[in-house]
């Protein structure tokens, strides 16, 4: 841009000046974006503090003998079901409803996990039985080990539907 | 003012700062009650006793899962007036919440949101949401069954916008659970962030009432005269101040804040409600996919109403409420109409079979959004049109019609999630509850 100034019509110094403008505008957005950025980053979830080394997360929570066949058993404090079906198949499920993250109950007498939240009803392997929860429980795979069942409890899995993969079984 | 100097010499300190936040003289005709119910310096009131509570209560709370709930309970029962300390806040905040929207409606109602004010609107809709957001990080402090739960729900609600929903969810929470760096973060919005935001916008928000030549008034009280702000404005906002805090204290003595089982992260309680302004919500989330319920329908809402003042009017209510009897009759019909409509609409979802088990191989944004949310909008549009005739509603009475509809029908959502809603959120009598 062109300007002459009124009184002397040099035209070289404002451009000097419009030039020093344009600088300090484009210090001005890079200031800008730096704040963006480091705000974003306190926000920033600090999921690299939380995650502890792999391989200590694995908790073990009880012995095979310990869960009948055909059983639902709550463990509370890692906040999961051990399903154990007819064949002796192991499954963990998550009790977080994956609609609003209430608590599933286990419902014995209709043989399905019920939500208190909004009434979704997931049957016992974790599918959705009745809506509005979006996709079955989440799970985590079951490590059987030396007659313990193990478990890694930062290893979550999200999954649209069942599939007997899910399932482990004791050799 | 001028009959006797000396009192006025002794006065000055805490008149001349009163008086700096006013101007001199204002209109007789805007100190007429009905006109503004006082609402706007009843919501500066609470505010401030909100700030003085808010302040002593950081003497004795800790933000911490462990201690949060004890110190509570130590504050209620070892402090002298600990728990009167706690139930003024407590119901102050729920009047702040309601102060706030009346006067919103009251603006709204008095076209007080048309030009030249129309900034305000927007600075005022933004005072609203921190008084929300305000209301809901305080929500989670005691850390008790009801906060913890009512606080899970609300957040696993932003989980379901899309793209970022993750995002937002976790840096709210600080993690994927409700837990220490959520407690950490809901006590450093509720006592920092929010409230110094919310002082600024105020000062901001009174200036401007100011600038565009004080409150509003209707057309034939333009030419009344000028009378003193002190006695006039001050006695009347004294007067009002001083009956709502006495109101406040009374009920404060008389019922206390609630105060459930400490927090048990692997039990709900059932039903699990989130807090009762966000009831609408979550009995919309009900019969619609989350995607309407959490997206669609608040961004609607919100868009709308910061559009609202550029709306071109013809003929807008500038300091009255209704242009003419037809636009009383319209507002009485839509209320009315908006309410039954809900009723009709909850009542038809619970009884027709659930079309997402009807029709399993269609998506549910299709089956419990989509479809409902495209029924929903004919049904408007007919129903708009059909008033509008039947009325002869000019445009600024329309929009007031719509408005009308849309808070009958979240009232009844809200009612519906507060008092009919029992345990899985299945339908029962309020005493069922």
């Amino acid at each position: 841009m062109k300007k002459t100034d009124s009184k002397t019509g040099e035209t070289q110094k404002s451009g000097r000046r419009d030039f020093l403008k344009t600088v300090w505008k484009i210090l001005g957005a890079v200031a800008a974006a730096e704040l963006v950025f480091f705000i974003f980053n306190v926000l920033r979830p600090s999921r690299e503090l939380n995650k502890s080394k792999a391989g200590s997360t694995i908790k073990i929570i009880g012995n095979i003998d310990d869960f009948p066949l055909d059983s639902v058993t709550p463990d509370r404090i890692d906040k999961l079901y051990i399903v154990r079906d007819s064949k002796g198949g192991f499954l963990a499920l998550s009790l977080t409803c994956p609609h609003l993250g209430c608590s599933v109950l286990w419902n014995q007498a209709k043989n399905q996990f019920d939500c208190p939240c909004h009434s979704s009803a997931f049957d016992r392997f974790g599918v959705v039985l009745n809506s509005p929860a979006p996709r079955p429980l989440d799970y985590y795979p079951v490590i059987l080990e030396e007659g313990k069942v193990k478990i890694d409890i930062n290893q979550k899995e999200k999954r649209k539907k069942f599939e007997d993969k899910q399932m482990s079984y004791a050799i | 003012m001028n009959q006797n100097p000396d009192i006025e010499k002794k006065r000055k300190p805490v008149y001349g700062w009163i008086l700096h936040l006013h101007p001199r003289k204002v209109r007789e005709s805007t100190l007429r009650f009905s006109l503004t119910f006082g609402l706007g310096g009843m919501a500066a009131v609470l505010v401030v006793l909100q700030v003085i509570t808010g302040l002593l209560l950081k003497f004795h709370y800790e933000p911490s899962p462990e201690n949060a709930y004890n110190s509570i309970l130590n504050l209620q029962d070892s402090l002298l007036f600990g728990r009167m300390l706690r139930n003024i806040h407590h119901w102050s905040a729920l009047f702040l919440l309601w102060t706030a929207f009346l006067h919103m409606l009251r603006v709204l109602f008095t076209g007080a949101y048309r030009k030249p004010r129309q900034a305000n609107w927007i600075f005022g809709l933004a005072l609203i949401l921190l008084v929300v957001l305000s209301n809901f990080t305080g929500y989670l402090l005691p850390w008790d069954q009801l906060s913890y739960w009512a606080v899970t729900i609300s957040t696993s609600l932003l989980a379901y916008i899309p793209l970022a929903g993750n995002f937002i969810r976790e840096a709210l929470l600080g993690g994927k659970d409700v837990g220490q760096a959520t407690l950490t973060n809901f006590y450093n919005l509720h006592t920092g962030i929010i409230p110094v935001l919310m002082v600024a916008i105020m000062g901001y928000h009174f200036w401007r009432v100011r600038r565009a030549g004080g409150v509003i008034t209707a057309e034939k009280d333009r030419e009344s005269p000028m009378v003193d702000t002190q006695p006039h404005l001050v006695n009347r906002e004294f007067v009002v101040a001083i009956v709502l805090l006495a109101i406040i204290f009374l009920i404060s003595s008389l019922f206390d804040a609630p105060l459930r089982e400490r927090a048990n992260p692997s039990f709900s309680p059932n039903p699990a409600k989130a807090p009762w302004y966000f009831m609408g919500l979550q009995e919309l989330l009900i019969h619609f996919h989350p995607m309407f319920a959490i997206v669609v329908f608040p961004v609607t809402v919100m868009t709308a109403a910061c559009w609202l003042p550029y709306i071109k009017l013809s003929d807008a209510n500038q300091g009255i409420w209704f242009l003419s009897a037809n636009g009383i009759k319209s507002a009485k019909f839509s209320l009315i109409a908006g309410a039954l409509f809900t009723v009709l609409f909850i009542g038809l979802s619970e009884l027709l079979p659930d079309p997402e088990l009807l029709l399993p191989s269609v998506p549910s944004i299709v089956t419990k959004g989509l479809v409902p949310f495209l029924i929903l909008i004919v049904t408007l549009y007919f129903f708009l049109g059909f008033i509008r005739k039947k009325f002869s509603l000019n445009r600024a009475e329309f929009i007031q019609s719509v408005v009308i509809i849309m808070i009958a029908s979240y009232a009844v959502l809200t009612l519906t999630g507060i008092f009919f809603r029992g345990e899985g959120m299945n339908l029962v009598w309020p005493w069922q509850v």
